[in-house]
């Protein structure tokens, strides 16, 4: 027994280092004072300031932000609604329908959805003109269809773990369905609603594949530009970009942490 | 995280919910709420593909846009004129590039899935027997990675693997090898990139499938006198299947299609579908090309998968 819990903690903790030495090793180098990525040239901050004189990177950044920020809210309206429908609509028709065409763009190759997409927009507009053109409005549209089906499932699973009694409850004396779903059913599957926006918000902000294949000349998202940038080998200003993201995240998940925990304290001696 | 539950065997989809069907007295609400989130998903998911299809019938042409059109009014005979290409299909399966771009992805994938189940399977049974407490903080060091942009972590790869990267550094300043290794820009590194960022989606059901798993049945067989092995293979294994099963479905089907790792860490000989969809449009502009390629692909790999996928019963992976 104690040997197998030595070799167990053993790979887990190589499993670990396998997960974070890359990332350690980028954000370390990110502080390095020479051009020649590899070699150490000793510590500084040129790099995040050439960054920040980047023109390029930064309107990429401030676009791929606007694009993450409208599908990520619109993706969660939808989601949502799809996935209370399949939790809580009992049978309907259309369902199977439904519940397959919203898992499938979670397996679906990058390059297909993107592929079609793009076949679609510009059928479109060759039959009814719109959209005319592609750009921010074409991507927004393809990152909603494939954030949505995340938020789905997201929402669909927290309904499925939640109990229906005060839902019952409100029924019972007399609730609206509409007034059910905002007053009882959305404050009890907000965590779900928040972390599908989260979720939405990172995948869009992070699709190259899809946004290449739908987005215009002139709408380069950051990672359009991060990918043509690397394609040619390791960059230092994007070492730096790569420290400044990883930084927000683990200062998001650790606050998300700190708040999950301090609320199940008091939700533990308010019992 | 979810916390775990005492109803795992009460199906969740809502077969209690009937009385919900209040809702019906109120057709239009109900209906709307349906007939958004459909209508989005029939014109933005379900119709692309039938364009992709038609467009695969078609030739490539030089225009605006680059393929010909399916339907012809022939004005001087008044006649409809359908025009089907079947060549671009007939193509695919002459020359032997796409075919072996399809397997080459199939074993790629399915190497890559294996090594991530090895390395995801010590880490997933390690959180689900340490104490609920630290399980929590364990499972977030799994998943932080995954929010951080997917293509800085294959470019991390890239300055750890090249010729003059950490890696070689480090083997030559140990004196274990007094050549660098050549490791990006081969399939090796392609694997590497694929466990790497696949591994938190192997992790996270395998780790559900264990939580649950009852740990009295291990001992039971230890009694019983059943060696750690056998009861590993014998009892541990067959509990964690359906996490084992969701894992490898979660890395497989993205990882056929992949294109960013190939391209990124991949040499110019690593074949990969995904690539050749890539290249068969941004390159060679060939949309009717792309368009049959991604057919295949659909018809070959991703629809068998849905189809066992939904025979299973639905496993719950996220």
């Amino acid at each position: 027994m104690k040997r197998r819990s030595i070799f167990l903690t053993t790979s887990a903790t190589l499993g670990f280092i396998f997960l974070y030495a890359p990332m350690i090793a980028l954000v370390v180098y990110s502080f390095n004072k020479s051009k020649l990525v590899t070699v150490w040239g000793g510590w500084s901050l040129k790099w995040y300031g050439e960054l920040f004189r980047n023109e390029q990177i930064i309107d990429a950044a401030l676009l791929s932000f606007k694009i993450a920020f409208i599908s990520a809210s619109v993706a969660v309206i939808l989601g949502t609604m799809a996935g209370f429908v399949l939790s809580r609509f009992g049978r309907f028709r259309g369902k199977m329908v439904l519940s397959g065409w919203i898992s499938a763009p979670l397996v679906m190759p990058e390059v297909i959805t993107g592929l079609s997409l793009l076949l679609l927009f510009v059928a479109m507009e060759g039959m009814f003109g719109w959209p005319s053109g592609r750009g921010t409005g074409t991507i927004i549209i393809a990152h909603v269809t494939f954030c949505m089906a995340y938020v789905a499932v997201i929402v669909q699973s927290r309904l499925s773990q939640l109990d229906e009694t005060l839902e019952e409850a409100a029924m019972d004396l007399g609730a609206k369905p509409s007034s059910l779903f905002f007053l009882i059913t959305m404050p009890l599957i907000m965590p779900a609603i928040i972390s599908g926006w989260l979720l939405s918000f990172t995948l869009s902000l992070d699709d190259l594949v899809i946004a290449s294949f739908v987005s215009g000349p002139g709408n380069s998202t950051l990672p359009m530009v991060i990918f043509s940038k690397v394609r040619l080998g390791v960059s230092p200003e994007v070492n730096a970009l790569a420290t400044l993201m990883i930084a927000v995240v683990a200062i998001g998940v650790i606050g998300a942490m700190y708040q999950m925990r301090r609320q199940s304290k008091l939700l533990a001696t308010e019992e | 995280m979810s916390t775990p539950t005492g109803s795992a065997w009460v199906d969740g989809s809502g077969s209690r919910l009937t009385k919900f069907n209040f809702i019906r007295r109120v057709n239009w609400g109900r209906l709307s709420v349906v007939s958004v989130p459909t209508l989005w998903l029939a014109i933005f998911f379900f119709i692309p593909f039938l364009v992709v299809f038609k467009i695969s019938l078609s030739e490539s042409a030089i225009a605006v846009p680059p393929y010909t059109s399916l339907l012809e009014w022939d004005l001087e005979e008044s006649y409809l004129n359908l025009k089907l290409n079947l060549g671009n299909y007939l193509y695919l399966f002459e020359d032997t590039f796409y075919i072996d771009a399809y397997l080459s992805s199939i074993k790629i994938a399915g190497i890559s899935t294996v090594f991530t189940l090895l390395i995801a399977f010590p880490i997933a049974y390690m959180i689900a027997r340490s104490k609920p407490s630290a399980r929590g903080l364990l499972l977030a060091l799994v998943i932080l990675p995954f929010w951080t942009s997917f293509l800085l972590r294959v470019y991390a790869w890239m300055g750890f693997l090249k010729k003059n990267g950490l890696i070689n550094e480090f083997l030559l300043g140990a004196g274990i090898i007094d050549q660098p290794l050549i490791m990006l820009q081969t399939d090796f590194a392609v694997y590497i990139g694929i466990v790497y960022t696949y591994l938190p989606f192997m992790v996270l059901p395998l780790y559900s499938a264990l939580e649950k798993m009852d740990m009295t049945l291990l001992e039971a067989a230890e009694d019983l006198g059943s060696r750690p092995a056998t009861s590993f293979f014998l009892i541990t294994v067959p509990m964690a299947m359906p996490g084992i099963i969701a894992g490898c479905m979660l890395v497989f089907i993205p990882a056929v299609g992949e294109f960013v790792i190939p391209s990124l860490l991949g040499g110019s000989d690593t074949l990969m579908i995904g690539r050749v969809l890539w290249d068969e449009f941004f390159l060679n502009r060939d949309w009717p090309m792309a368009s049959a390629v991604a057919i295949v692909m659909l018809i070959v790999l991703v629809l068998p998968i849905m189809l066992i996928r939904n025979s299973q019963g639905k496993e719950e992976a996220i």
